[in-house]
């Protein structure tokens, strides 16, 4: 089972968490000024990192709080986590 | 010990320096494909480049499943025309690919999943696709070995009904079709993976670099599954995907019990018995992105007590092997199929746990796009444009689970 770390309850299996998909996605704008192929990539172009993926998640089996961390997407590993709102830590090396 | 062994079905080919067409991945879309541009558009100078083993990816690992309820019409008319292929598959490549059209009962527990099911009914039926809507009792009629407690966790409550579903012998379709289209000249070429895509200075596709040497072409079909995303890169574009990873299971063999297909839409599992006996099984997908291939346990627990629930008999039986597969999501969950950004490399990837039911169909079409350098009229709608014009063809609700 996949362990996560909840940055106030430690660490806990993956079933108490709920994935929040990539993180550090920036919604471009304003939005007069956005080309429709700068949106579409917003919209439509996923993270989808073969390595480290910055990651939100949130513990709703536990203490409900939203953190970002990074998630190695072939080993599984995971970072520290840092709260939502928080400067993220920086990318783990490979 | 028994005359003479079989030979070999195909020949083990030897990368020649220039192709026609390279087809990038060995699996059903890439070999059904090869056979219909031999076939259908006498394109004979054709390799087939797989990183493994041929079948070796999703076409091995998929649940075998092969269905056509699908809401919109795009949709219900492409993945019908796959059903009708497959029907005749057998003859077609003088291959007994074992289609058994043993229909597919979705079984839901609760009115309001009634309403959705029913409206896919209703839209299957308006695309001239064979649907029922049963009731409590018929359901059970159909499949009595489903649990008939009224008190259950998920109480069965009706179904729909595809009696034209099925499930086939994946292997065997991999196999006929590299058979037949080695039979025509095809060159099927494996452990041979693709480390750079070249262009030429009008930007078309001019070659790739292999493991096992340079290739000139000026067409290249990017059909590898989860390994589609980085080909593209290598070509200079992006495809919106994401990947996940889906599980199956299989048991220790049983005698008859489970004559179709079936599915809940409370759970999200399904089940089929394969000729063998075992029971053949999945549920959804592990809900994060990753590249692992193996499953999580998360998962794995919810698909076997889905199971369990759903039919109760089989809380006892061991199961045989658990496997999994990367499968690339799109926005939509719908594939994308066609030309792409750049000239002379085609598309056919991101079937998300799709795939293998469409690949009579992704071959005949995609090798009519590739030859024509157009696309066929069935997948037009699937093309990557839809994701710069926002006209998706948003399935992920109405073809139910992992389709």
């Amino acid at each position: 089972m996949m362990q996560l770390r909840c940055p106030y309850c430690g660490e806990r299996d993956e079933t108490e968490f709920r994935f929040g998909g990539p993180a550090a996605i920036i919604r471009p704008g304003p939005p007069e000024q956005v080309s429709d192929e700068a949106w579409a990539d917003f919209l439509y172009q996923m993270n989808n990192e073969a390595g480290w993926q910055a990651e939100r998640w949130c513990h709703v089996g536990g203490c409900g709080s939203w953190f970002h961390i990074w998630r190695h997407t072939l080993t599984h590993d995971v970072s520290q986590p840092t709260l939502v709102g928080r400067p993220m830590a920086e990318r783990p090396v490979e | 010990m028994f005359g003479t062994p079989w030979g070999r079905a195909w020949r083990k080919a030897e990368p020649k320096s220039h192709y026609d067409v390279v087809i990038i991945g060995g699996g059903g879309h890439g070999l059904a494909t090869a056979f219909h541009l031999a076939r259908d558009h006498g394109v004979r100078n054709i390799a087939v480049i797989e990183k493994g083993w041929l079948g070796g990816g999703n076409t091995g690992r998929n649940t075998t499943v092969v269905r056509s309820d699908y809401y919109y019409t795009t949709s219900s008319r492409f993945f019908d025309r796959s059903v009708k292929l497959y029907e005749t598959l057998s003859k077609t490549l003088n291959f007994n690919i074992m289609f058994s059209q043993r229909g597919i009962l979705n079984v839901f527990h609760h009115r309001d999943d009634r309403a959705g099911w029913l409206r896919l009914v209703n839209a299957m039926q308006l695309n001239g696709v064979n649907a029922e809507l049963l009731d409590r009792e018929q359901t059970l009629a159909y499949c009595p070995i489903l649990n008939a407690d009224p008190n259950a966790r998920f109480p069965i409550q009706g179904a729909f009904l595809q009696e034209e579903g099925g499930t086939v012998r994946h292997d065997a379709v991999a196999w006929g079709y590299a058979r037949a289209a080695d039979a025509m000249g095809v060159d099927i070429i494996e452990e041979c993976e693709v480390r750079a895509i070249s262009r030429s200075a009008n930007g078309n596709i001019s070659g790739l670099t292999t493991t096992r040497g340079d290739i000139s072409t000026g067409k290249v079909a990017v059909m590898a599954a989860s390994g589609s995303d980085r080909l593209c890169e290598m070509a200079g574009f992006r495809l919106p995907v994401s990947h996940l990873t889906l599980q199956a299971f299989v048991s220790e063999p049983l005698k008859p019990v489970l004559d179709c297909v079936v599915a809940s839409s409370g759970t999200g599992v399904y089940l089929s018995q394969s000729d063998k006996g075992g029971i053949v099984a999945g549920g959804s997908t592990d809900v994060f992105t990753s590249f692992a291939r193996r499953g999580n346990f998360g998962t794995m627990e919810s698909v076997l007590s889905g199971i369990v629930d759903f039919i109760p008999q089989f809380s006892r039986l061991k199961l045989l092997r658990q496997w999994s597969g990367t499968v690339d999501y799109t926005y939509d969950s719908s594939p994308i199929m066609g030309l792409s950004p750049v000239p002379g490399l085609y598309l056919n990837c991101c079937w998300g746990g799709g795939g293998f039911k469409a690949i009579p169909a992704g071959g005949e079409t995609m090798a009519a796009t590739i030859a024509n350098d157009a696309p066929h009229s069935l997948i037009e709608a699937f093309s990557i444009d839809r994701f710069r014009t926002g006209a998706l063809v948003d399935e992920a609700a109405a073809a139910g689970i992992e389709h």
